[in-house]
C-alpha cells in the first residue's frame, strides 16, 4: 500500500487536476522553481511549463485580484499564499471580491478559485508563520474555508475544492506536511460541508480540525485508560459546517469537547458550542469544554509547547466532561 | 492650462485647446461620424449625471457620485477601446459605461440601493462591476489581460482610477504585475485634483504618470478635458497592448466639478473660484467649438444631440423611478452557487417559512 505525505498528496492533487482541467493555473510566491517552501507544487513548473505555473512578485493581494481576473475570463486559479500570516495583505480582495463578487453580481460570474494556505502553528516557527486564521474567513459570507488533518483526505479535499464552483479557502496544515498516512489516493469521498467521524467512542465527542485532529486521537487514546470511549470528528469542512453530524454527535454521547489551535474567543469552538446548545441542549449531561490556543499572539518557538492544546490537556478535558 | 496644482509640471499631451483651436494633429483616424459620435456622447453623459444628481435630491437614488467635468476623459477612454477588450471602472464611471454599451437603468439599479456593484452583466458588457474598494478593480484588469494574452486573444483591459486610488496599495501590486508579465493593460488615472477633500497634492509629491518608469512601462499625462487627446493615447496604449508591448499607465488631467459624492459638502474643503476656474475648460464646450469650427458639426446637429438626450434621460429617469425593491429572496440567491443547508435555514426564517 502507497504511503503518502500531506504535503506530497497536496502535490499530486494539483497535479491531477492541472492535467483533468487545462485550464487550471498555479502560482504564487516561490511555487515554481522551488516548487513552494513546503514542496506542495514541486515538480509542476517542469510538468505544466510557466505559463500554467509561474512565480508571482510578492504581493499577495495582487495575487488574489489577478485571479480574479482571470476567472472572468475562464481560468481557474490555485494560488499559494506562502504562509498564513502573509496572507493578510490580500485581506480586502479575499473579503470585498472573491467573497462576495458572485453576490454582487447576481450569479452571473463564479469565482472558482482556492487559495491555498500553509496554516497554524506547531512547526517551530517564526512570528506570523504559525497563524490560525480560520475565523476570518468562516466569517465571511460567500467563502468556503477547509482544513484537512492527513494526507489521503487532503488529496480528496484539494481536488474538491478546485472542482468546486465557489472560492474556497484551503488551509494546510504545516504541523501535518510530513506526517505519512498509509492508502489509496481518492478524490471520491465525503465533500466540503461534510465531517468525518474518525474515531468512534460513546462516551464523548471531540470535534476539531486541521493538525490537532492527530492530537485529539492521542488522547482518546490516552483515556481507554480511564474506561473513557471518546469520539472523534474531524470537521475538515469549517464553512459549511456540518451542524447536523455535530449535533448528532453531541445528542449521541451528550458530552462534548471542542480543540482547536485558534485563540479561544470567537474562535471556531464558540460557534461550534452554539450550536450544540441550539441542537442538543436537552441531550447535554455536561458543560462543553473548549481547548484551543490563548487570546494571545501565537507564542514563539520556545512556548510553542504552553500555547498549542497538548494531548495532556485534551485528555483532562475529555476526562472532565465525562466525570461531570 | 490652469494655474491649479494637480495639473502643474509636465505639459500634458493636447490637441485641442481650451479655446476649441486645434494645437496638435487632430487627424486622429476617426471619420466624422465618429467625432461627431465623441460629442454626442459627452452630451448624453452629462444630461444622465444631472438628472442622477436630481434623482437623488428627489430621493429616488441614494449617494451618487456625479462625474460632471471627466467626460472628456471617460468618453474619450471608452471609445478608444474595442469591442473585445475590457473595463474595469471605479464608482464614478457612468459616461464610459454608457459609451461600453451597459444599460444605464440596471447601472442606476446601484445607485438606487437595488442591488450591489455588479447589477449588469460584466461579461457581456465586458464592463466590470462597480468598484468602491479603492483601487482594487486595478488587479482585476490586470488578471483578465493576463488571461486574454495565454488564451491569445487580440485584446485588453482597461482599469479607470483616481489620483487617490495611486495611493494604494493596489495599485502598485496591479501595475508591478502588469509589468512584470507583459499583461495587455491599460492603467488609466483620471487625476481629478481631489480624493473627497484631499488634493492630489497632498496625496503624491511627483506626477503620477512618471511612476511608470519605476515599473518599467510606457507613461504619458494627457489633457483629460481633451477628447480627442484621451481618444488617441488610449486608442496607441490598446494598440501596444494587443500586439505584446504590454501596459501602459496614462494620467488624464480632469477635474471633479461636483462634490465627491451628494453626501459631500466641497464647500468645506475648496473654494468656488477653483471650480469656476475649471468651468472654463469644460470639455464639452472645447470640443463642440472645434467640431463646428472645423466643419464636422453645426448647429443643428448639436441640437439634435441635447433633444435626444434630453428625451434619452426622460426615459431612463421614467424606468429608474418604476424600479421597485427586490424580494427578500435576492439576499440568499446568489452568495453560493450551491447554498450551503444552514443558508437555506435561514433563508426560510427570513421568508417567514
Amino acid at each position: 500500500m502507497a504511503e503518502w505525505t500531506l504535503s506530497a498528496a497536496l502535490n499530486r492533487a494539483l497535479l491531477d487536476a492541472m492535467e483533468d482541467d487545462p485550464r487550471v493555473l498555479v502560482y504564487g510566491e516561490d511555487v515554481g522553481r522551488l516548487g513552494g517552501v513546503f514542496r506542495v507544487t514541486e515538480g509542476l513548473q517542469a510538468k505544466f511549463g510557466e505559463e500554467r505555473v509561474f512565480d508571482t512578485p510578492i504581493a499577495e493581494s495582487g495575487i488574489v485580484g489577478a485571479a480574479i481576473g482571470l476567472a472572468l475570463v475562464g481560468w481557474k486559479s490555485v494560488v499559494e499564499m506562502q504562509f498564513d500570516g502573509f496572507t493578510y495583505p490580500a485581506f480586502e480582495q479575499i473579503v470585498s471580491h472573491l467573497a462576495k463578487y458572485r453576490n454582487r453580481n447576481r450569479g452571473r460570474v463564479e469565482l472558482p478559485i482556492v487559495v491555498r494556505i500553509p496554516s497554524f502553528g506547531g512547526i517551530r516557527g517564526k512570528e506570523h508563520h504559525g497563524e490560525s486564521p480560520e475565523t476570518y474567513f468562516v466569517h465571511t459570507a460567500g467563502l468556503k474555508v477547509v482544513a484537512p488533518s492527513g494526507a489521503l483526505d487532503g488529496y480528496r479535499l484539494l481536488r474538491k475544492a478546485i472542482a468546486d464552483p465557489d472560492p474556497v479557502m484551503f488551509l494546510e496544515p504545516k504541523a501535518r506536511y510530513w506526517a505519512k498516512e498509509e492508502g489509496e489516493l481518492e478524490a471520491g469521498g465525503p465533500g466540503i460541508g461534510e465531517a468525518r467521524i474518525v474515531r468512534e467512542g460513546s462516551g464523548c465527542v471531540v470535534f476539531s480540525y486541521g493538525a490537532m485532529v492527530a492530537r485529539c486521537l492521542e488522547a482518546a487514546e490516552a483515556v481507554t485508560d480511564d474506561g473513557v470511549s471518546a469520539r472523534v470528528v474531524d470537521l475538515r469542512s469549517l464553512s459549511p459546517l456540518d451542524v447536523d453530524l455535530i449535533a448528532r454527535c453531541a445528542r449521541e454521547t451528550g458530552r462534548a469537547v471542542v480543540v482547536h489551535e485558534a485563540p479561544r474567543t470567537l474562535g471556531l469552538g464558540a460557534e461550534i458550542v452554539a450550536r450544540i446548545v441550539e441542537e442538543a441542549f436537552d441531550h447535554l449531561e455536561a458543560p462543553v469544554e473548549r481547548v484551543t490556543g490563548w487570546d494571545v499572539p501565537y507564542a514563539p518557538a520556545s512556548l510553542e509547547a504552553a500555547y498549542l492544546p497538548s494531548v495532556d490537556r485534551i485528555a483532562a478535558a475529555i476526562r472532565r466532561v465525562t466525570s461531570y | 492650462m490652469d494655474p491649479s496644482d494637480h495639473a502643474s509640471g509636465t505639459e500634458p499631451f493636447r490637441l485641442i485647446a481650451p479655446d476649441g483651436t486645434a494645437v496638435g494633429e487632430t487627424g486622429v483616424g476617426l471619420d466624422p461620424e465618429q467625432l461627431r459620435e465623441l460629442l454626442r456622447q459627452m452630451i448624453r453623459a452629462r444630461r444622465l449625471d444631472r438628472e442622477c444628481m436630481a434623482l437623488q435630491r428627489q430621493g429616488q437614488l441614494t449617494v451618487y457620485p456625479p462625474f460632471e467635468g471627466q467626460e472628456a476623459a471617460q468618453v474619450g477612454s471608452a471609445f478608444a477601446l474595442g469591442p473585445e477588450d475590457w473595463a474595469f471602472p471605479t464608482f464614478r464611471e457612468l459616461a464610459a459605461a454608457i459609451v461600453r454599451g451597459v444599460d444605464p437603468v440596471q447601472y442606476l439599479w446601484y445607485h438606487r440601493g437595488t442591488w450591489h456593484g455588479g447589477p449588469y452583466d460584466p461579461r457581456a458588457t465586458r464592463f466590470g462591476p462597480i468598484c468602491v474598494p479603492v483601487a482594487t478593480q486595478i488587479c482585476h484588469a490586470v488578471g483578465v489581460a493576463m488571461g486574454l494574452a495565454m488564451d491569445g486573444v487580440d485584446a485588453c483591459a482597461l482599469a479607470y482610477f483616481g489620483d487617490g486610488s495611486a495611493s494604494e496599495g493596489d495599485f502598485h501590486e496591479g501595475a508591478n504585475l502588469a509589468a512584470v508579465y507583459g499583461a495587455p493593460a491599460i492603467l488609466f488615472c483620471q487625476n481629478n485634483g481631489w480624493a473627497i477633500s484631499v488634493p492630489t497634492r497632498q496625496q503624491t509629491v511627483g506626477e503620477i504618470w512618471k511612476r511608470a518608469e519605476g515599473f518599467g512601462m510606457p507613461g504619458v499625462r494627457v489633457d483629460g478635458n481633451d477628447v480627442l487627446a484621451v481618444y488617441r493615447v488610449t486608442r496607441e496604449a490598446a494598440e501596444r497592448a494587443r500586439s505584446g508591448g504590454g501596459p501602459t499607465l496614462i494620467e488624464a488631467l480632469t477635474y471633479r466639478v461636483g462634490p465627491h459624492t451628494t453626501a459631500d459638502d466641497a464647500s468645506r474643503y475648496r473654494d468656488d473660484e477653483e471650480v469656476e476656474r475649471w468651468r472654463t475648460f469644460d470639455p464639452i464646450e472645447r470640443y463642440r467649438t472645434w467640431l463646428m469650427a472645423s466643419g464636422h458639426a453645426d448647429e443643428a446637429f448639436v441640437s439634435g444631440c441635447e433633444e435626444e438626450a434630453a428625451a434619452w434621460v426622460g426615459e431612463i429617469r421614467g424606468d429608474v423611478i418604476a424600479t421597485e425593491p427586490p424580494p427578500t429572496e435576492w439576499l440568499f440567491d446568489w452568495t453560493y452557487a450551491d447554498p450551503p443547508a444552514l443558508l437555506q435555514r435561514q433563508r426560510e426564517e427570513a421568508l417567514g417559512g
